[in-house]
């Protein structure tokens, strides 16, 4: 829908799918995927893309095709991904940056108090920052209230396909967010990234989910169309939970009755 | 795919750029067949990604969603190898250590029999030789494993080979056919004239040709002198290794296991071979304490008696990637005389005899084999009106 621009940072989409590099059988594959998803955003992890550029690296297929969003993964501390947020400023020409610090690497749950205070030092620093958090409403206001420019909760653990686990905290921090909140990781398939948009969250972020599938082009094309759909969904409004059931054509007048 | 029309057919003069496997093999199919055959490589033959792989020979377990394009050429080829693994031995001597005990995948965790169940049920459903094991059958095949094994896929039919002893081999059969192998000698570029590849330039000489294979693995888009579509799209993919060494007698391991996050590769000479990472990371060759970390971890969570072994050596090496992880095979549209035989990413030694007897009988005769047909290098031409342009 080119009249339902989302914004980030004064920077206008009109996908509200946001779509990880990670893990694709081949970068071809990777390619084709994202044009079926209809992503403008794509995220590229600092220390697994080769910066320099080189001919055939990700960034350089991707130069001119997408809106890069450099990441923080595999960070564990503040130091660290300030530091990693840097060199993805000067190489990449980009103040943008989605801040990952991993609390261990088991669960991969992101480490809540060096998140917010690295969020702090790079807000300072001039980045327009986009952290990855807990489902924890309480953090995102936080994160938002130290000038990051959107908040990245979990829907569930990395990598893990489970969906959205805890809806409620999800459709808690859309409801008080004062920046997006875009629905990032544990998305499985269609039906969960449609469940964050009709949640009430911006956009969605996901990687396995297509990278992983059997057929990673149509199931980017099915995350296109369930972010799509969920956004629609969440404009039109949901009717309200009945008990009992109302048939949908009048049942009074009928001729003949 | 257009056929190139042919100087001299019967015995065509050849210039082979770069000496690894598939270079070797390819020049020793065209000397064998009187083909006057010059291989040129910037430095010692077999010392590039042919030195550093593993030499797997895995075209079931190896499948993964996305690649089933590549499936005809990787079963041909590894259906080829035990008789061109008894040809070159006899032909030269020399042993390249075939095994055929199989691959065994395992899983130790919940989780990761989840995984591999999914992969075992795609690549059943492409028809392909994999058996699911439990985990008693899995610790009955190797005792040695991880007690936590939970469950395994055998591929039987995927075995493995000694990568550095076939580079040996493939050295001394091109040079008994007839072959001459130029080593520290870089080719400067491509000669063309009028559309044509006639040649090599080397040393600042032209080195006339009928025939220009490029072979140069991950090196291959920077030959100079190649026209616009033919420069593959092909980059270097890191990876490091480690080998351990076993007790030659006593191996801890007999098949090639797959653990999550590692493969173990047991030679018969008493090495362990581990690997790999897989890392973008342009031709940065240095080992870091994360990978060498990461691959050491893994091998001891699947084989705790890792432990004990001695590090005998570590390396980093370089898979000719190219963009959508097949190799580029055969004519190039527009540039007659110029053969492509490079981007063979994780599966040059699979793909060697394949490549070898399907891109000779190609140059012999000016017949392409339907199974070469899908890996032109104009396919990336075909795509590039595909992409989304924001």
């Amino acid at each position: 829908m080119a009249d339902d621009l989302f914004h980030i940072a004064g920077k206008a989409f009109s996908s509200r799918l946001f779509l990880g590099t990670a893990g694709y059988p081949n970068q071809q594959v990777f390619l084709d995927s994202l044009t079926a998803s209809g992503a403008e955003v794509v995220t590229v992890s600092i220390r697994r893309v080769d910066m320099a550029g080189g001919a055939e690296g990700l960034l350089d297929l991707l130069q001119g095709r997408a809106w890069l969003l450099p990441n923080t993964a595999g960070c564990a501390t503040v130091k660290d991904a300030v530091l990693t947020a840097q060199l993805a400023r000067e190489a990449l020409d980009t103040s943008w940056i989605k801040l990952e610090l991993i609390g261990d690497r088991e669960t991969l749950y992101p480490d809540v108090e060096q998140l917010v205070t690295a969020a702090a030092q790079l807000v300072d620093d001039g980045f327009t920052v986009l952290p990855y958090c807990t489902d924890d409403p309480i953090v995102c206001r936080r994160l938002a209230d130290v000038g990051c420019a959107a908040v990245m909760p979990l829907g569930a653990p990395i990598g893990t396909g489970l969906g959205i686990l805890n809806p409620y905290n999800i459709e808690t921090i859309c409801a008080r967010s004062t920046v997006p909140v875009i629905l990032d990781a544990g998305i499985g398939t269609a039906s969960d990234a449609a469940l964050a948009m009709e949640l009430g969250c911006d956009a969605v972020l996901l990687n396995t989910a297509v990278s992983k599938s059997t057929d990673p082009v149509r199931m980017a094309g099915a995350m296109g169309h369930a972010v799509a759909g969920g956004r629609l969904a969440r404009l039109a409004g949901r009717i309200p939970k009945r008990l009992r059931a109302e048939a949908s054509s009048p049942e009074l007048g009928l001729i003949g009755g | 795919m257009t056929h190139f029309p042919f100087v001299s057919a019967a015995r065509p003069r050849v210039a082979i750029i770069g000496a690894g496997c598939i270079g070797l093999s390819i020049a020793w199919r065209l000397a064998a067949a009187g083909g006057t055959v010059d291989i040129y490589d910037q430095g010692s033959s077999g010392r590039g990604a042919t030195h550093a792989a593993a030499g797997m020979l895995a075209a079931a377990v190896e499948t993964e969603p996305g690649e089933q394009p590549l499936l005809p050429l990787t079963l041909d080829s590894q259906r080829r190898w035990p008789a061109f693994a008894a040809e070159l031995e006899a032909y030269t001597g020399l042993p390249v250590d075939l095994r055929t005990e199989g691959t065994l995948q395992v899983a130790l965790t919940r989780d990761d029999v989840e995984v591999l169940r999914a992969g075992y049920e795609f690549q059943r459903g492409l028809g392909l030789n994999v058996a699911w094991l439990t985990g008693a059958q899995v610790k009955e095949r190797e005792p040695w494993l991880n007690p936590r094994a939970a469950a395994g896929v055998l591929g039987a039919d995927d075995g493995q080979v000694d990568n550095r002893k076939l580079a040996v081999a493939l050295k001394a059969a091109a040079l008994k056919a007839g072959a001459r192998l130029h080593e520290d000698r870089a080719v400067e570029a491509l000669s063309v004239t009028g559309g044509r590849a006639d040649g090599v330039v080397v040393g600042g000489e032209v080195r006339h040709a009928d025939v220009v294979v490029l072979a140069a693995g991950a090196w291959s888009r920077q030959l100079a002198g190649l026209p616009d579509g033919a420069v593959p799209p092909v980059r270097p993919v890191k990876g490091q290794m480690l080998s351990l060494r076993m007790d030659a007698a006593q191996p801890l391991l007999h098949h090639v296991v797959w653990p999550p996050k590692c493969y173990l590769v047991p030679r018969l000479d008493g090495r362990l071979i581990v690997g790999a990472t897989t890392e973008e990371k342009g031709w940065d060759d240095r080992l870091t304490a994360g990978g060498v970390l990461a691959l050491l971890e893994a091998a001891w969570r699947a084989l705790p008696g890792v432990e004990e072994l001695p590090i005998e050596e570590m390396w980093v090496g370089f898979r000719p990637g190219s963009r959508d992880d097949a190799p580029i095979l055969g004519p190039v549209p527009g540039v007659d005389g110029l053969i492509m035989a490079t981007g063979h990413h994780r599966n040059g030694i699979l793909l060697t005899p394949g490549t070898a007897d399907l891109l000779a009988h190609h140059i012999l005769t000016g017949q392409l084999d339907p199974l070469l047909a899908p890996f032109g290098i104009d396919r990336f031409q075909e795509r590039k009106t595909n992409g989304m342009r924001l």
